[in-house]
């Protein structure tokens, strides 16, 4: 009880603290409102507008008809005839164009046998990633056109070509898969900077020696400046659902509770990290380095932006020990498709194991910086 | 006399954000060939003097003449002629020596041969030839102020403005310091030395002394001590106990201030009043007796601002008193602590008895405030022990820690809280709540006269203020023992003999007190005081005994610092 009421005067000190202070206020709001606002209209995944090069050796209607259909869609607006090698590689070069299809000379005629008929695709390497989007929209328009003619031919025994249809996002709409994401960047960016900061700043005030020679142990001053942290976090998440729900239109097929559950023990992976690099370092200014040098590589590796299975396996394998990178599945999972409790369990596995290391490994730099 | 190298006419300065101006309408002299002293407490506005002279600021009112011209518009021609050393060294810790002076050197167009001639007469004169290739921050408190010294005197300035040259520095340097600004002087500078300690003041020239940006006194340092005449007495022949005795003297109404002095209490006396009776003063079968002493610039400075705060301690009045059991509650056994190959602390071994004050006395950087911390738990020491009630604080269980109060050297409490919010959080992690909090609240606000700044922003609190809130924090819970890392540093010294009251009020409660202090004169309120003197432990004894043995013949009667300096010098040389 009377260690409850100590930890309760020190939880209040820590809040009014955070928000009392007009620079540490604005640390809490702004990244809240920049990237929950400018994120989603930046971070645009999808592919609108771009060029689409055609290198044609075909003679037949079949890749005339297939060109047009490719160039009536939202994704190419634009179509570049190429007449050999040398130009289709320059229009790549130059990155005049996204992608490159390439029709064989007997294209229309294969088609007309029935024979497979295949077509070449060249992607921009520089754009992997509209690239690989645009292959898949390539994909779908052609797979859609052989099934007709397939249809209109009345051909028995033909294969009905499949028909890809993104379920969870049926639309492809970005800010559905960006903004669960954007719910984990803000927790990560506030569980870090709140609690790696906390104890460096009071290093920094002299502070902190005041609190050393009180009965608080170092667990407990621990516990308190996480839990404080983990109000204003939770807060900041809460809103950037709303934003995402009520604003954006993200559908939010999960169980709340569900969400809240998996955003606590990703807070508490994270507390850990932040008490760590907090215990380490002496000054605000370390321990802000310190944060960003874990935060950035573990943003980019989070599969936030960028898909984790083009990775190189040594990457995803390291990749394992990289908290967000689990936390996002977790998220989407429960944004889009209404995760059930076992899934979201075995995604989370990772993430009790990382947070048991960091703060047992934060506990004890905690106690031994201390001398 | 000659024309005076600094004409001060009515200047005005504020700061925004401060409620009061820095400096109110100050006028003054400052003449070639003499050491002038700008003294006073801190926040007296000695710095911002010393920073519109060297043309850093510009006065809102009134006007600053440097050899006839205003330091802030000609900067130009007057760079030459005016050498600042400002309080926190102009100095480039990771440069040597040798490139810091080359560095000034520069800034001031001193090259060739000057420079050449510069540097000898200038290493030579601060005795630093030998250390010209070590780095400026791993030079001692002495030695950085040497070298900010030699640097400010590079393009051979007529006028020197030096902001506090003496913090930091223990006394020998001190004194050399002294020597070297005397020479200056006798060669014609203008020298302005800026000090919160009012004996320095007695070795001036001439004096500006300031408080709260109002100037005081302006002249001989013997005119104003003068003005006491015969009022300074020394209350001899205590057998009891001195700190009731203290309190006991201050009841009467002739007696305006009064501090201890080893076994003697020093008091002023009011204007016009005659000494008061004496007996009664002792609570053992002594004689006390007066006699009469030489007023000190303290005592003159304290009677000028009207007195002393009075004796009493409403924080020890509400303290439960603790029964004596002469326990030994701390305990250092050949302390030691190395940063590298550098002992900050050497085998220091101490005890300290239930009820007692004891005080580690030194300059800063000598080692008094790594002992500290080692004892509170906050450094793991080297080698040897440290106990506080037998335990070792470093592993210790927070019911240990419940009945210690610490009150850190740097003002250690939360800035952007609230007096209150302070309080509250104080007293809440020391497990009060509910209505006794309340009450420990209300007597703290009372003791310490901080009602009025109750929601008050902790950071815009005056410095003296600050210290009474965290002694405030310090001391809620009742604790048995008291650490004070340098409770009185920044403080006036109204505040610091009010500090005293209560520190003598609550071990007369059985608190325990162990305090460090780089203020030679208040040893004299400690029972026991260790001289810290590069990390060594030179002396352990009651301020008369160690005073009676650094006594000589030349020097009969020293000074806390005389005898400070004699027992380094002895242990030195044995």
């Amino acid at each position: 009880m009377n260690t409850l009421l100590r930890l309760l005067a020190l939880i209040k000190k820590e809040l009014y603290a955070i928000l009392s202070d007009p620079k540490s206020r604005k640390i809490v709001v702004l990244p809240v409102l920049i990237q929950g606002v400018i994120l989603p209209l930046a971070a645009t995944l999808e592919v609108k507008n771009a060029a689409l090069g055609v290198r044609n050796e075909d003679a037949g209607g079949a890749s005339v008809e297939l060109v047009q259909r490719l160039g009536a869609s939202a994704a190419f607006t634009r179509i570049i005839p190429l007449r050999d090698e040398r130009e289709v590689a320059s229009a790549l070069d130059a990155q005049e164009a996204l992608a490159v299809v390439g029709f064989p000379a007997d294209f229309s005629k294969r088609l007309d046998t029935m024979d497979p008929a295949p077509i070449q695709v060249l992607l921009d390497g520089r754009r992997s990633n509209s690239g690989q989007i645009a292959a898949a929209y390539i994909a779908e328009i052609s797979a859609g056109y052989f099934a007709e003619r397939a249809g209109a031919k009345g051909v028995r025994g033909g294969v009905e070509p499949p028909v890809v249809s993104h379920r969870y996002n049926p639309n492809l709409d970005y800010t559905w898969f960006v903004l669960p994401s954007i719910v984990a960047i803000i927790l990560t960016v506030s569980s870090l900077i709140l609690t790696g900061l906390s104890v460096a700043r009071e290093r920094e005030q002299g502070t902190y020696e005041q609190l050393l020679v009180s009965p608080l142990t170092p667990g407990m001053i621990m516990v308190g400046k996480g839990a404080s942290a983990f109000v204003v976090g939770m807060a900041q998440s809460t809103v950037v659902i709303l934003l995402a729900v009520f604003v954006y239109g993200v559908p939010m097929h999960g169980s709340l509770a569900l969400l809240y559950a998996a955003a606590a023990l990703y807070f508490v992976t994270l507390a850990g990290f932040g008490l760590l690099i907090s215990s380490v370092c002496m000054t605000q200014q370390q321990a802000f380095l310190g944060a960003f040098a874990f935060m950035m590589p573990a943003i980019l590796l989070s599969g936030f932006a960028t898909p984790v299975e083009n990775m190189p396996e040594w990457l995803q394998f390291l990749n394992e020990a990289n908290p967000i990178r689990h936390y996002i599945v977790i998220l989407r999972g429960i944004f889009l498709k209404d995760a059930s409790a076992a899934f979201v369990l075995r995604h989370a596995a990772p993430l009790f194991l990382i947070a048991a290391c960091t703060i047992t490994l934060a506990s004890v730099f905690f106690r031994r910086r201390m001398g | 006399m000659s024309e005076p190298a600094v004409i001060l006419e009515g200047v005005s300065k504020g700061f925004a954000g401060l409620s009061r101006p820095a400096l109110t309408a100050l006028s003054g002299r400052i003449q070639a060939g003499m050491i002038s002293g700008v003294v006073g407490p801190d926040g007296a506005g000695k710095t911002t003097l010393l920073r519109l002279m060297a043309g850093l600021l510009k006065p809102d009112a009134g006007g600053v003449r440097v050899f006839g011209r205003d330091p802030a518009e000609e900067a130009g021609p007057l760079r030459m002629q005016v050498g600042y050393m400002p309080q926190k060294f102009a100095l480039y810790e990771d440069l040597t020596v040798l490139e810091n002076l080359a560095l000034h050197a520069d800034l001031r167009a001193v090259t060739g041969a000057d420079r050449e001639r510069a540097f000898a007469r200038l290493l030579e004169f601060t005795d630093l030839n030998r250390f010209t290739r070590r780095m400026a921050g791993k030079l001692s408190g002495g030695m950085k102020q040497k070298l900010g010294l030699a640097c400010s005197l590079l393009g051979r300035p007529r006028l020197l403005l030096l902001d506090e040259p003496g913090v930091g520095v223990d006394p020998i340097s001190r004194r050399e310091l002294w020597a070297m600004v005397q020479q200056l002087a006798r060669e014609g500078i203008a020298v302005v030395w800026s000090t919160a300690y009012l004996e320095e003041a007695e070795s001036c020239d001439e004096v500006l002394l300031l408080n709260e940006g109002r100037l005081l006194f302006d002249g001989k340092p013997g005119a104003f001590t003068a003005r006491l005449g015969a009022r300074s007495l020394h209350l001899r022949g205590l057998a009891g106990c001195r700190r009731r005795a203290l309190r006991r003297v201050l009841k009467f109404p002739e007696v305006s201030d009064g501090v201890i002095q080893g076994r003697s209490v020093r008091v002023i006396l009011r204007e016009g009043a005659k000494a008061p009776d004496p007996a009664g003063v002792d609570d053992a079968d002594g004689s006390p007796y007066w006699v009469p002493v030489e007023p000190r610039f303290e005592d003159a400075f304290i009677d000028l601002l009207g007195g002393g705060p009075g004796g009493g301690s409403r924080l020890a009045e509400r303290m439960r008193a603790r029964a004596p059991t002469g326990d030994t509650l701390i305990e250092a056994e050949s302390l030691t602590k190395r940063f590298g190959d550098f002992a900050a602390t050497d085998r220091v071994s101490f005890s300290v008895k239930q009820g007692e004050i004891f005080g580690l006395l030194g300059p800063n950087g000598a080692g008094k405030s790594t002992t500290f911390k080692m004892m509170c738990g906050l450094l793991t020491p080297t080698a040897g022990r440290a106990r506080v009630m037998g335990l070792d604080l470093q592993r210790s269980a927070g019911r240990a820690r419940q009945r210690l109060g610490y009150m850190a050297q740097k003002f250690s409490l939360y800035g952007n809280l609230s007096v209150r919010g302070n309080l509250e959080f104080f007293s809440g992690i020391y497990g009060l709540h509910g209505a006794r909090q309340r009450a420990a609240i209300a007597s703290m606000l009372e003791a310490f006269h901080l009602e009025p700044f109750l929601e008050v922003r902790t950071d815009s609190l005056s410095p003296g203020f600050k210290q009474r809130l965290a002694l405030a924090c310090a001391v809620m819970h009742e604790p048995d023992i008291l650490f004070l890392d340098e409770p009185t540093s920044g403080v006036d010294p109204v505040t610091r003999r009010e500090f005293w009251s209560h520190i003598n009020g609550v071990v007369e409660r059985g608190v325990t007190v162990m305090v460090t202090t780089h203020f030679m004169d208040e040893a004299e309120y400690c029972d026991r005081i260790g001289l810290v003197y590069r990390g060594r432990l030179v002396a352990m004894a009651p301020p008369d005994e160690l005073k009676a043995a650094a006594a000589t013949d030349a020097r009969p009667d020293p000074t806390m610092e005389d005898a400070f300096i004699e027992l380094i010098r002895r242990h030195d040389s044995p």
